[in-house]
């Protein structure tokens, strides 16, 4: 398990890891490596808790049921994988702030988190909103050849490349 | 057999927690769950996140397309439209650099110790997905503006498969190999 213990692996070796773990997933799940679905899912668990089976009639969860699935739980896999290797590796440790931010903005937690959650309220909102993100258009639909997913996964990097650029060398520069 | 296999919803949730911790490592193994290296790919300056993705995109891209000649899968292509993807990768690109991780990587984010990531992202990206519920209604005629008229390349530029295929595994092979000369 000596492989399990290094802190990095090449990054070809991990991406043709994915590559063949998409097979799989087509062939024995058929369905696409994806995540982002798994976060609405879990919004409406969540808003059903609160205002009971009313949240079922909404139009978006007619169409995407509100429950635990074999997506859903891809993603805790996920958690536990990446436990699982940054534990064998001693990488795993609680970081609150981490670089190039903390040179940029400083180490107080409190502005980190507030632009964490609004980065993350809008990929929430932007996954949903192109119907994928980069797993199931930019992995998985590249991987399909689907126009979608191409024009999608150049307008992720393009308003990613635009913001980080504005963030770094602009506010921060 | 595989049909079998693939209508056990329990079973498929057990494959789908193996595939996770899988991916989980992978995404972990690369450094793409680290802050640092998503936001250095979109200054520009680190390119594990595009070599991590390309080299999925190569090996996934010929498997999945040998078994679907073969039968052995079924393809999912989602259509798109201007309204829908320009816009919705757009919001989440802005999204991808303020957060500094993706749906995917900040599950294993939060695997790895990463704060941020739990208490910013995930509830971040529960709260903008429910919004997205809650608005779909209003939002849908917007969203199927400027529907794209080919759901795939070998449809847009009328050619097979294959012919598809191998020259987009040979383009990816180059830019990963220019991205190895220029130093990256």
């Amino acid at each position: 398990m000596e492989w399990l213990s290094l802190e990095q692996w090449s990054p070809y070796v991990c991406g043709a890891g994915i590559g063949i773990l998409s097979w799989l997933s087509f062939l024995l799940s058929d369905k696409p490596l994806g995540t982002s679905t798994s976060y609405v899912r879990t919004a409406g668990m969540l808003e059903r808790l609160f205002r009971g089976d009313r949240v079922l009639k909404r139009e978006f969860f007619q169409k995407v049921t509100p429950s635990i699935d074999w997506q859903w739980m891809l993603v805790l896999g996920i958690v536990i994988g990446a436990f699982i290797s940054s534990v064998a590796s001693g990488q795993a440790h609680i970081a609150w702030v981490s670089e190039p931010w903390l040179t940029a903005f400083g180490a107080a937690v409190g502005p980190r988190l507030a632009v964490a959650f609004i980065g993350g309220a809008l990929l929430g909102l932007g996954s949903r909103w192109a119907n994928g993100c980069t797993s199931g258009h930019g992995i998985s639909g590249t991987m399909q050849l689907a126009v979608s997913s191409w024009v999608a996964s150049i307008c992720f990097f393009a308003g990613g490349i635009a913001v980080a650029t504005f963030l770094y060398a602009v506010l921060a520069g | 057999m595989l049909e079998r296999i693939r209508s056990n919803k329990n079973g498929q949730r057990a494959l789908g927690l193996v595939f996770g911790i899988v991916f989980g490592i992978f995404l972990q193994k690369a450094g793409v769950t680290r802050y640092d290296v998503i936001i250095g790919q979109l200054l520009l300056m680190d390119f594990t996140v595009v070599k991590v993705m390309m080299s999925a995109v190569i090996v996934g891209m010929l498997g999945v397309h040998f078994m679907h000649s073969r039968g052995l899968v079924r393809l999912h292509v989602r259509g798109g439209s201007f309204g829908s993807t320009v816009v919705g990768g757009l919001i989440f690109g802005a999204g991808f650099a303020l957060l500094g991780y993706c749906p995917g990587t900040v599950a294993g984010a939060v695997g790895q110790g990463s704060v941020d990531a739990l208490v910013g992202g995930v509830t971040g990206l529960v709260f903008g997905s429910w919004l997205f519920a809650v608005l779909y209604p209003r939002l849908t005629p917007f969203l199927s503006r400027g529907e794209f008229s080919n759901e795939t390349l070998q449809e847009l530029l009328h050619i097979g498969t294959w012919q598809a295929v191998v020259p987009t595994a040979v383009v990816l092979i180059a830019l990963l190999a220019a991205l190895e000369w220029l130093g990256f």
